[in-house]
């Protein structure tokens, strides 16, 4: 209980949220058979980190100012969105032409190379 | 007695740490979507609980004080990402792939895994005593504009600290960088996901095929009268 009621929210409490998002990113990708299951468990975990860096950027949140990454958190939170916008759209293009070759979205039918 | 039940009611409210309870409210609401995203077969839930973690992780930008981040993540995540991916749901929706269910050990040991991988790092962001003492709660100038002078090189958030030794630099490099990969993915994703040309039969297709079914080898015939046409 002192736990959740602890007063004002710190850094360690964004960090267990991103903790939580990252875990089931991770185990989305492992799991998930459907292809665009894959790319959702990719975004939770960007996701995850994304949350990290905003909580360590942030002035609001830190105890000492001493340990704050200050804008530079944020920018790279930025950069982590975009290039989770361009890893999106390469991956669903390579689904989509995988499903009109193979008719299936089933990652464990992608075994044409394999030896 | 209705005024009394009123008194009650607003004590209760200038109790309630609005900052923790919104924070509640919306890791609760990440954290349970994204279990969510992982425990539902269906693709068309998934990719629902996806919509409602990121929103509320936006939400926990917004708290953090990082307002450009939480309406980028909004615009583009929500608005951009997500939209693509439900295209890509709709396009690929068949009844036996919107279902495809995982072998209940593997989820049994993906369970077991994903504990332990929890269990480090919520040890790891407890275990560094300034991560822990919460803030002071002070209120932080917007963002927007520092964050937007800083991608195109300049550092105003540094001007205040003159006593720095060196100057952080600023973005502009990743910047251009991040444009052009911006582009090249673009392109890239539509030459990849463009509609292609029906693929003629190989010659091998053909000979196997030229007397086992009758609309099979009429075409064979006419790709091969075509092909061998012109010359």
């Amino acid at each position: 209980m002192t736990f959740v009621l602890c007063g004002v929210v710190s850094v360690s409490h964004y960090l267990v949220v991103g903790a939580v998002l990252f875990t089931c990113g991770v185990v989305c990708m492992a799991l998930k058979r459907n292809a665009l299951g894959v790319l959702m468990g990719i975004e939770l975990v960007l996701n995850g980190a994304n949350v990290n860096f905003v909580a360590f950027g942030s002035e609001y949140l830190a105890g000492d100012s001493r340990s704050v990454l200050g804008l530079d958190g944020e920018v790279m939170a930025l950069f982590v969105i975009l290039l989770a916008a361009a890893e999106a759209a390469v991956a669903l293009a390579i689904t989509l032409n995988f499903y009109n070759n193979h008719a299936t979205v089933d990652v464990d039918r992608a075994d044409d190379l394999h030896g | 007695m209705n005024h009394e039940a009123f008194g009650l009611l607003a004590n209760l409210f200038a109790f309630l740490d609005w900052h923790e309870f919104f924070f509640l409210l919306f890791a609760g609401v990440a954290c349970v979507a994204a279990v969510m995203v992982v425990l539902s077969d269906n693709v068309v839930r998934m990719a629902l609980h996806l919509v409602l973690s990121l929103g509320a992780t936006s939400g926990l930008f917004f708290l953090a004080g990082a307002e450009f981040v939480g309406a980028m993540q909004l615009m583009i995540y929500v608005g951009g990402t997500l939209v693509l991916l439900v295209f890509g749901v709709m396009l690929t929706a068949q009844t036996q792939l919107v279902a495809l269910r995982t072998p209940a050990g593997d989820r049994v040991i993906a369970g077991i895994l994903a504990a332990a991988l929890l269990a480090v790092l919520v040890q790891a962001a407890f275990s560094i005593e300034s991560w822990q003492k919460s803030g002071q709660g002070v209120a932080t100038a917007p963002t927007a504009t520092p964050l937007g002078m800083a991608l195109v090189g300049v550092r105003v958030d540094q001007v205040a600290e003159e006593n720095l030794v060196r100057p952080k630099s600023g973005y502009l490099l990743p910047f251009e960088i991040v444009s052009v990969h911006l582009l090249v993915v673009l392109i890239g994703a539509a030459y990849l996901a463009r509609a292609k040309r029906r693929r003629v039969p190989r010659s091998v297709d053909l000979v196997a095929s030229a007397d086992s079914t009758k609309p099979r080898s009429s075409v064979a015939a006419s790709s091969t009268l075509v092909a061998g046409g012109p010359k």
